[in-house]
């Protein structure tokens, strides 16, 4: 059993550069930023390893941070321009009991991070949700489509905390 | 002349009797033989995550109820123990014991329908109802002491909407007592009945090492043989205090990791769980179960991921607080979602009757699922 910052350290000395940085703030547990294009390494690293065995991704989260300046639209409806999208992986092993979170960042205007779905097969759907719901694009996922909302919504993402719901969904108003 | 063969595509659902409520499963049968199942879901899709975020903390929790209608209560406790975690607060000894008898009163209740619906779903109708007569009991339990029977918002964060009716201790023993013997009545009518086992034993195998990749969780994880349950893993509330066994699939009449081991594991859960009510319901503390309910519940900036043990398996809740009165951001970790992404896996190389066994034995809830 390891504490999230041995786990960091351990990170550290394989990856350099990958690892960005270990995010402290009580109340929350630590959190190990990671290079959203390098984060299929890092997962079978950490799935792999003898000491570390994580071999259950608990839960994949997709996340709006809002942090890009706010613009008004033509119609006066608020944007949100630049800024960020998260995705954070809350990893654990059933096998040593240790948990640690992981943490990507990438730009709002072209969200891209690295599928693990070959690494816990879990992810397949979880994936598909943070796409469907932030537009988030998993790089390697196989079948890479919505799942929550029709396949042929066309209004954007839902969660991203500046949609806006369409005023028709084929021929059928939608704020009833 | 070589016999024309193609393969052919079935829709299963939406509306279809056994599929638990509104869920597309997309097969492509050779005959009678599964090639691939494809789940479609999002039917029952409200965007309880978006709600989430324009409500204050509390408001949130009668949203949780409608999330697993079937197990309501357990909702409820995984957001209150994430929000609790989030601001840092003690919860009185009462409401603890509280707390923790209607979990679990919920999770008898809550198994009664999965392995009432699982037998009907394959023919067996009797069982079915002498399970719903019991889980009356129960309902009625939860209403004398909230007044709902389905939706209860009873956790409050901090506390418990209402204390318990000076009768509902005397009516838990009472109940206790009526339902040792009818799960020695199910087993007979329905677990070791030789047409179930026919139906359930050897079917829809599930290795350990998939299903711990695959996240799969409660039941269908322990039918595989793996001893993990959240309340000894990351014991939450004051489940530490309490002496209860965490069953596994053993393979008793087929493989491990069968439909009819997550069936059993659910049989034994019952049985775990009233030790558990019984351990509480003598030993309840007094005191005021509004004492520790915060007057404005504002939690400090931070983020927390807090676990619980839900019948249908680990229900995690992932708050973001920006330090508002509103949480920044809610993800909900349904048991079920995850459940139901084995269904591809399971079906493989199975009959198109055996779909509706695997699928009862996954024991899923829509409305957790489709969120």
């Amino acid at each position: 059993m390891k504490n999230p910052e041995e786990i960091f350290e351990l990170l550290k000395n394989e990856f350099k550069d990958i690892i960005i940085g270990l995010e402290k703030e009580s109340p929350t547990e630590p959190i190990v930023a990671i290079d959203p294009m390098q984060i299929n390494k890092v997962g079978l690293f950490l799935r792999d390893n003898d000491i570390l065995k994580f071999d259950s991704l608990m839960v994949l989260s997709g996340v709006d941070d809002a942090n890009g300046t706010k613009v008004k639209d033509d119609d006066g409806a608020e944007m949100i321009s630049g800024g960020t999208l998260s995705v954070y992986y809350h990893l654990h092993s059933t096998n040593l009991k240790h948990k640690i979170t992981l943490k990507t960042t990438t730009p709002r205007e072209n969200p891209q991070v690295e599928s693990v779905y070959n690494i816990w097969r879990t992810s397949d759907w979880h994936e598909r949700e943070a796409y469907d719901m932030f537009g988030i694009i998993f790089v390697n996922h196989p079948d890479l489509r919505r799942i929550l909302m029709p396949y042929d919504w066309e209004a954007g993402y839902p969660l991203r905390k500046d949609y806006k719901n369409p005023e028709f969904y084929k021929g059928m108003k939608v704020p009833y | 002349m070589a016999l024309k063969t193609e393969t052919m595509v079935l829709n299963m659902g939406p509306q279809h009797p056994s599929t638990h409520g509104v869920l597309r499963l997309e097969l492509e049968i050779e005959g009678e033989l599964i090639l691939s199942v494809k789940p479609h879901i999002g039917y029952l899709h409200r965007c309880f995550e978006k709600h989430a975020e324009a409500m204050t903390y509390p408001q949130v929790i009668p949203y949780t109820d409608r999330l697993d209608y079937l197990a309501a209560m357990g909702n409820n406790f995984g957001y209150v123990v994430a929000v609790e975690k989030l601001l840092g607060i003690q919860i009185p000894e009462r409401v603890e014991y509280i707390r923790i008898i209607m979990a679990e009163l919920q999770r008898i209740a809550s198994h009664l329908v999965a392995i009432a619906t699982n037998g009907a779903d394959i023919g067996a109708l009797t069982p079915f109802l002498y399970l719903f007569r019991d889980r009356e009991y129960i309902l009625s339990l939860f209403e004398m002491t909230c007044g709902a029977r389905m939706l209860y918002n009873y956790m409050w964060i901090g506390g418990v909407s209402h204390d318990i009716h000076p009768d509902f201790v005397r009516k838990t023993k009472e109940f206790i007592i009526h339902f040792r013997p009818t799960i020695v009545e199910l087993n007979n009518l329905l677990t070791f009945n030789k047409i179930f086992i026919e139906r359930t034993a050897n079917i829809g195998i599930l290795p350990i090492d998939t299903a711990i990749n695959f996240g799969a969780s409660g039941p269908v994880l322990r039918g595989s043989g793996l001893q993990f349950d959240v309340r000894k893993e990351d014991p939450y509330s004051i489940y530490n205090r309490f002496d209860f066994e965490i069953p596994t699939g053993k393979g008793l009449v087929g493989t491990v990791g069968d439909c009819w081991d997550r069936y059993y594991v659910r049989v034994l859960e019952m049985e775990q769980s009233l030790r558990i009510i019984e351990q509480a319901i003598d030993n309840i503390p007094g005191g005021d179960v509004h004492s520790a309910i915060p007057k404005r519940i504002k939690p400090p900036k931070g983020t927390v991921y807090s676990r619980v043990e839900n019948p249908r398996g680990e229900l995690g809740y992932f708050i973001i607080s920006d330090g508002n009165l509103n949480p920044f951001r809610v993800k909900v970790r349904a048991p079920s979602f995850v459940n139901l992404e084995l269904m591809g896996e399971l079906c493989k190389g199975h009959l198109v009757a055996d779909v509706i066994a695997i699928l009862g034995s996954l024991d899923i809830v829509l409305g957790e699922i489709d969120r």
